[in-house]
């Protein structure tokens, strides 16, 4: 009835940053779903579809009573479940008047919508963004919102900093990222890209970040991917030959780059994406630089990214049979996209065939 | 106004629950997704020569690929029960949904079910669900006898003594007061039965000052407070005199005697194929949801979706007004 699904919907994804939402009512579409994000009085972070059972108008255009929803357009009103609790000019309610609410998480300073089976939404399966809240780690961060590709092209970008070498030259563009070799590893749900580049000039960006002239580094790149969208890498240089790959970080500087992607729609995403460091933690300004670093109207590093990833996939919508081919240096990518499409696939009707031989009765739940 | 998309299926199986009550199984031509509890499925049924279609709980979420569905053959019903007892295993069918018109809304500290007669049909998905969950609930389950018990037995070895059943042969009834007061504040109460068992949850839940919406039900719209009995709808203003028979709503019978009508749940609960009650020479048996009691009792209006006259006859006004 459909084409392939994009996206699992079994999965947490970021929806907002903590500090976006309070009590102004947050229109926000994830997966292909129009979702209205608020906090209720309680502090606690409501997730309703949004879009009145009544006529459909967004119930972002309507305003908060309480911890309740009314619409904008009749008054009906819905509680944080999604239960309609006011029906306008009756003196009963349809019993049948709810919209969705989708379980909602706040962790690691964002907030986690599931939008698949509520049954199925447990907070523990929220992926680890742990870098992007605690301690050592301090950063600010950011989301382009609407990045018009599909989510799965971050991912590759994320999974492959060979691209750096091209699309960052000047800042963290090395050709020793080319030169060296990587390996690639994965469990069921992580896939990990490591890569030492050793004995190298250490690229501007680093060199700058490090604040030791003259010193070859050893620099190291160590991506985990969680499945579905959240990328995590392990990033840094130290002076050279001080036994950083053995271990030993202290002659260098070391930061994550976070990344929580979630699909708007089957062609756009919402890139949640952070910088973080666990050097001059006090130096607020180094703060904004490193944040400015990234993205800065247009002059960033991710501002290069933003821009390649949206002509790729205006490129992928013009001539839509092309096939990707793929290169040595997309392992992480393709196993990133595997356990990807497992989740797709455990999502998808008739993977579990019934048995003919079934005596006649009740499912096993 | 809804749209929908009918898939050819195949009765796999049937299995006789009580005397009167069936089992089907039924295989879908193409995989559905689980369906969440509280859901239906929409099934194409012949009434006499007529297609039209009946909605029947999925008894659990279908996650191995086949619907479950059972069905009481019921004496006043309008033929739909009758069609799907006549079915034979191997028979095709043509199905519609799941749709879900009476979720359930998980992370509540209390859950009260309660279920009279076929009524368990959505509460036997829930009680699964919920106990899968490891949530806190009660499942209070009333019969008129032993043997009207479907699914009781099953249900007891997966949720154990979270079932509770009430037999009016041996006169224990629900006692939805205590059972309300005992529920956990916040909590929620799912209802599904007779019409005078969902009218005294609406009224005992009202009475313990909880909140509307905590309380669901599923409307049925099959019973009343009275007998189904065949009446007359008298309408002056277009000079029609309309016989409603025993197996047919009153909204049918107004629309098979070309009166235009606008309806949309046929559930009676959105209130949209009401008329004015000019006249009742009888007693209207109000089986809607839609309107208070106080307006009930007034009988100014009456669903033709769902409601009926008994002892005698109607006499209404309509929208129309081409004459």
């Amino acid at each position: 009835m459909s084409d392939a699904k994009a996206f699992p919907l079994n999965a947490w994804y970021a929806a907002a940053w903590d500090h976006e939402i309070g009590r102004a009512l947050t229109p926000r579409r994830i997966c292909d779903k129009d979702v209205v994000l608020y906090r209720r009085t309680d502090g606690a972070v409501a997730a309703l579809e949004d879009a009145c059972w009544h006529r459909l108008l967004p119930l972002s255009l309507g305003h908060l009573k309480g911890d309740q929803v009314m619409c904008g357009y009749h008054g009906l009103v819905f509680d944080a479940a999604g239960r309609c609790t006011f029906m306008p000019a009756q003196e009963t309610i349809n019993p049948s008047a709810c919209v969705r609410a989708f379980p909602a998480v706040e962790r690691h300073r964002l907030i986690w919508l599931w939008m698949g089976d509520p049954a199925l939404a447990d907070p523990d399966l929220v992926p680890d963004f742990h870098w992007n809240s605690d301690a050592p780690w301090v950063g600010e961060g950011g989301t382009f919102y609407s990045l018009k590709c599909d989510y799965r092209l971050v991912i590759d970008n994320l999974m492959d900093l060979t691209h750096e070498t091209y699309v960052h030259a000047g800042s963290i563009g090395d050709d020793a990222i080319t030169r060296s070799p990587f390996e690639v590893t994965h469990t069921d749900r992580c896939v990990t890209v490591e890569r030492w580049m050793e004995n190298i000039e250490p690229p501007p960006f680093w060199a700058r970040n490090l604040g030791k002239p003259g010193h070859h580094v050893d620099r190291w790149q160590i991506i985990r991917f969680e499945a579905p969208t959240v990328v995590a890498g392990d990033v840094g240089v130290a002076v050279a030959g001080t036994g950083a790959r053995q271990g030993d970080r202290s002659q260098g500087v070391n930061g994550f780059f976070l990344a929580a992607i979630t699909p708007e729609t089957a062609t756009s995403c919402h890139y949640f994406w952070n910088f973080v460091r666990n050097f001059r933690t006090d130096d607020a300004e180094l703060t904004k630089s490193l944040n400015r670093a990234h993205v800065n109207d247009g002059k960033g590093v991710y501002d290069q990214d933003h821009d390649v990833l949206e002509a790729q996939q205006r490129a992928i919508d013009r001539q839509p049979r092309q096939p990707f081919y793929n290169l040595n240096i997309d392992a992480g990518a393709l196993w990133a996209r595997r356990l990807i499409d497992g989740m797709l696939a455990k999502e998808t009707p008739g993977e579990t065939k019934p048995a003919e031989t079934k005596p006649v009765g009740l499912a096993a739940e | 106004m809804t749209p929908t998309d009918w898939l050819p299926a195949r009765l796999r199986a049937i299995r006789a629950l009580t005397p009167d009550i069936r089992l089907l199984e039924i295989a879908p031509s193409a995989p559905g997704t689980p369906a969440p509890p509280g859901s239906h499925l929409g099934v194409a049924v012949m009434i006499g020569e007529r297609p039209d279609t009946r909605s029947y709980s999925l008894l659990d979420s279908g996650a191995d690929g086949l619907y479950r569905i059972a069905v009481k053959r019921l004496p006043d019903s309008r033929g739909g029960s009758a069609y799907m007892h006549g079915l034979e295993p191997g028979a095709r069918l043509s199905i519609s949904g799941p749709r879900n018109h009476f979720g359930l809304t998980l992370g509540r500290p209390g859950y009260l079910l309660v279920a009279g007669g076929i009524g368990i049909t959505p509460l036997h998905a829930m009680a699964l669900a919920l106990h899968q969950a490891g949530a806190p609930f009660r499942l209070l389950y009333a019969a008129r006898t032993r043997q009207d018990l479907a699914l009781a037995d099953d249900l007891r070895a997966r949720i154990g003594d979270r079932l509770e059943t009430f037999l009016d042969e041996d006169h224990r009834r629900i006692d939805l007061h205590a059972a309300i007061a005992a529920l956990a504040p916040g909590g929620e109460a799912y209802v599904c039965g007779p019409f005078g068992m969902m009218e005294a949850a609406r009224r005992a839940w009202a009475e313990a000052g909880r909140p509307a919406q905590g309380l669901r039900f599923e409307t049925f719209g099959t019973g009343g407070r009275h007998a189904t009995e065949p009446f007359t709808v008298r309408i002056p203003r277009l000079s029609k005199e309309i016989v409603v028979s025993r197996n047919q709503t009153m909204l049918e019978a107004l629309e098979a005697a070309g009166v235009g009508m606008i309806h949309d749940c046929r559930r009676g609960e959105c209130g949209l194929c009401t008329v004015k009650i000019l006249e009742a020479e009888g007693t209207v048996d109000h089986r809607d949801v839609f309107f208070s009691e106080a307006q009930k009792a007034t009988n100014a209006q009456l669903c033709t979706c769902v409601s009926r006259v008994v002892g005698g006859g109607i006499t209404i006004d309509t929208a129309d007004r081409a004459v």
